[in-house]
């Protein structure tokens, strides 16, 4: 881990200070000279040569401090976590809702396998994966929203509640400590970025859990089962269904890293606070340290997903966690 | 042991888990601004409290937040004309030697502590703090050894600034509470800032919302509404979507398309007003454009009125300066026409034509403004007609401010230009301004005609003069004025909104119907 992480710093730094535009220009004023922006320059340390910032910064990260933002004007790791639960509620949420709509498709497709509504589920699981997550965010937005408003379309929480809880884990611990009204009203703000991530991912589970579960399905033991006399769909989830989910967990479970990268723009336009939201306005306002820590943030959680996924597969898989 | 498990239930699962997102809709509450609240969907991220620090204190957008909750030295008027604030007297001496500032009495902080004459100087010198990380320092500390008489402020002029009382209106010109600011330190001030302003902060989500309490001290009477909510809506789809859904009170700065839509729409409004923001072309003194002739035909080939009309649905008002109506050095009679024609005679005088077009790069936003790269397109199709063949080049906007910083702009390049002091120097002057590093024209012809002006004591021989140095640069085409954009408001029918020039969103002036 140290390895790569010490690559993706490297790369976001020295690119952020090659590409055209630096936070000092989207600063100055009108009126300003070439001394004042010397000066601001150097009070914000850019006026120094790219090794010596690099030494500075990654001497300060491994000290646990990622350094100043320069728009917000707080630590960088305050912000990151602050907001990063959010996002982890968030992706969370969509992970659940994807599982459940993707295994229900998978289910729904293979038991319908050979017929004509096979079509209709893999018609329907080819929209859902046609279609990116912001493109859902949007339809979401304008048919949830809009045409029939039934839930709020921006923010984490409505604005008018008290949150008054201890930790940024709003929805986590509000259900820990029996507040519902505040997980009720998280969830309700939370339906539809969360459904506007889930549905790629439930189609792309839908289709690997199908494609294993009729390779599962033909195999003898299933064979076996069915001549005994259980039923087809008993067999599928309780004989077919186990072996089928290893390769689904295996391959989908790297895939979470592409609904983890679709927060970006779903948190902006559902107006979301998380660090998806963040990570825009730090890129727009050419903010260094914080992009910085928002580049490694994000690389940290691909690889801990990474390490998270094997670890899944090893327990789901006897032959694996057997050697 | 297997349970019995049938395509029926499967089904009925999958059914019962689409629903729940209607059920929970049903059951959630009603996406409607409570009373007394005023719920606004703003167009931008409020990423810092410090007004007068850093990124944010620059970024004209924000300061609708900033002046609910601080308020500025001095008073700004819808239109942009200056009036009492927290000073409710200052000037200058007779030689311009000093500064007087009076205190209004009776003002309080957010805490009930009350603001005292102590607290604008120490604003005033930490503004003027080369290490205070202030943009506008270079403006500030043109003024110091403050000396205190009551209610009263004295200050020395190290330096003639004509603009001083106009920037205490604007960027960084807040007084902020000294007691609290050095209690607390920056990042307490962060977490729990107060102002003086006629809200304070209740309840603040980064990225998503702040809310606001009305101040029950304010100097300037309570306002109509007890709460105001800024909802942080970035996106300009999720802005009109949030009017829709009836989420939000009033939003702004979203597409004129759907400007004419919403406005038609049952307990919507929509209004409009010029503000103080202009579209302009850069010229770069390069080649080609130290040819007069091909400037001044770039700039008469460009139909304005056409532009405005078919791209921004009329929304906009053309200008031959950057001096737009309601500046003070705005000046009606001077006209720079459309005359493809003309353009087609002066390119022919330095031997150009439609068959033989002079050829440069023309640079431009895309999605920065409302149509900006429509808007140079249409422009590129124009001038073709008359012999400029203009390739188009798409970057960033902080590219942008970093070319222009270096002077490396292409021959010509789109830029919206904002002025909400409206004075002739914070826009001719610096965009035109040779040793400016925002100027992209930096012949002596301005830099002698622009130079003696910085310092002029006489107010009226100033604006004068600006007046003369558009007209000049009118005459000789080095920069293109396109037009002034006009800001769409659309807000509940059951709401009085006070537009402002400067383009502001303040809460304190909108009132029920």
């Amino acid at each position: 881990m140290p390895p790569t992480l010490f690559g993706v710093a490297v790369i976001v730094f020295v690119l952020l200070r090659v590409v055209p535009g630096d936070p000092i220009a989207m600063m100055i004023p009108p009126g300003a000279s070439e001394a004042d922006i010397v000066r601001l320059r150097a009070l914000y340390g850019l006026d120094q040569p790219i090794l010596h910032q690099f030494v500075t910064w990654f001497g300060q990260v491994a000290s646990g401090d990622f350094g100043r933002s320069i728009s917000i004007r707080q630590g960088v790791l305050d912000l990151l976590l602050t907001r990063l639960p959010a996002t982890i509620e968030l992706s969370l949420l969509a992970a659940l809702i994807a599982v459940a709509i993707g295994v229900l498709a998978a289910l729904a497709g293979i038991l319908s396998r050979g017929r004509r509504a096979e079509w209709a589920v893999d018609g329907t699981v080819g929209v859902l994966l046609a279609i990116p997550d912001f493109l859902w965010a949007l339809i979401l937005l304008l048919l949830f929203g809009v045409l029939i408003p039934w839930l709020p379309i921006s923010g984490r929480i409505d604005p008018q509640v008290e949150i008054g809880l201890r930790s940024n884990f709003y929805l986590i611990e509000s259900l820990l400590t029996g507040r519902f009204d505040i997980a009720f009203a998280l969830l309700h703000h939370m339906i539809l970025p969360a459904l506007a991530l889930a549905l790629p991912f439930a189609a792309i589970i839908a289709r690997l859990l199908k494609a294993s579960l009729a390779e599962a399905e033909d195999q003898d033991y299933a064979q076996i089962a069915r001549a005994r006399g259980y039923s087809r769909p008993a067999i599928l989830l309780h004989e077919v269904f186990p072996n089928a989910l290893i390769p689904t967990v295996a391959l989908g479970g790297v895939q979470v890293t592409l609904l983890l990268g679709g927060t970006v723009l779903v948190e902006r336009i559902f107006s979301y606070e998380g660090i998806g939201n963040m990570a825009i306005d730090a890129v727009i306002n050419r903010d260094f340290p914080l992009i910085q820590g928002l580049v490694l943030t994000f690389a940290v959680m691909f690889i801990a997903l990474n390490l998270a996924v094997d670890l899944i597969v090893a327990l789901l898989d006897p032959r694996l966690r057997h050697g | 042991m297997m349970s019995s498990l049938s395509r029926r239930s499967i089904l009925q699962l999958a059914g019962g888990a689409a629903t729940l997102p209607l059920v929970s809709g049903l059951l959630g509450e009603a996406a409607h601004a409570a009373a007394g609240t005023l719920t606004i969907a703003y167009n931008v991220n409020l990423p810092s409290f410090d007004p007068t620090v850093g990124l944010s204190a620059v970024n004209p957008t924000i300061q609708s937040i900033y002046q609910s909750v601080f308020d500025p030295y001095i008073g700004q008027a819808p239109d942009l004309s200056f009036k009492p604030g927290l000073l409710t007297k200052w000037g200058w001496n007779d030689d311009r030697s000093k500064v007087m500032l009076e205190l209004r009495k009776g003002a309080t902080w957010h805490d009930g502590s009350p603001v005292t004459a102590e607290d604008v100087v120490w604003s005033l010198q930490r503004a003027a703090d080369p290490k205070g990380g202030n943009p506008i320092q270079f403006v500030w500390s043109k003024v110091g050894n403050y000396k205190i008489d009551g209610n009263t402020i004295t200050g020395d002029v190290l330096e003639f600034e004509p603009t001083l009382f106009k920037w205490m209106a604007f960027l960084t010109g807040y007084i902020l509470p000294k007691a609290y600011y050095e209690k607390v330190g920056a990042e307490g001030f962060e977490k729990a800032p107060i102002g003086s302003g006629p809200y304070k902060v209740d309840a603040f989500e980064r990225n998503a919302f702040l809310r606001l309490k009305a101040h029950p001290g304010y100097w300037g009477g309570k306002p109509a509404f007890e709460t105001v909510v800024f909802k942080f809506i970035t996106d300009p789809t999720s802005r009109v979507a949030e009017m829709e859904s009836g989420g939000s009170d009033l939003t702004f700065e979203i597409p004129y398309e759907e400007f004419d839509r919403l406005k038609s729409k049952p307990g919507l409004v929509g209004q409009t007003k010029p503000v103080s923001d202009i579209a302009m072309i850069f010229i770069t003194d390069i080649d080609p454009m130290l040819d007069r002739n091909v400037r001044l035909a770039a700039n008469h080939a460009i139909d304005k009125k056409a532009i405005v009309d078919r791209l921004l649905k009329g929304y906009g008002v053309p200008i031959s300066t950057l001096e737009a109506p309601g500046y003070a050095a705005f000046d009606p009679s001077i006209k720079v026409s459309y005359d493809p024609e003309l353009a087609k005679s002066l390119l022919a005088k330095s031997g150009y034509s439609p068959d033989k077009p002079v050829k440069f790069t023309i640079q431009t936003t895309r999605g920065f403004k409302p149509k900006d790269y429509e808007m140079i397109q249409a422009i590129v199709g124009m001038w073709r007609k008359v012999g400029i063949d203009a390739n188009i080049e798409v970057y960033e906007i902080a590219k942008h401010f970093e070319l222009r910083a270096r002077h490396a702009l292409a021959p010509a390049a789109f830029y919206n230009w904002g002025n909400a002091i409206g004075d002739p120097s914070t826009s001719t002057g610096f965009a035109m301004f040779g040793p400016s590093p925002h100027c992209a024209w930096k012949g002596k012809d301005l830099v002698e005609r622009i130079g003696p002006l910085w310092g002029e004591k006489d107010e009226a021989k100033r604006i004068a003069g600006y007046k003369a140095v558009s007209k000049y640069i009118a005459e000789e085409g080095e920069v293109i004025p396109l037009f002034q954009y006009v800001q769409p408001i659309i807000h509940k029918k059951n709401l009085k909104v006070v537009a402002q020039s400067s383009g502001m969103i303040l809460p304190q002036l909108i009132t029920p119907a």
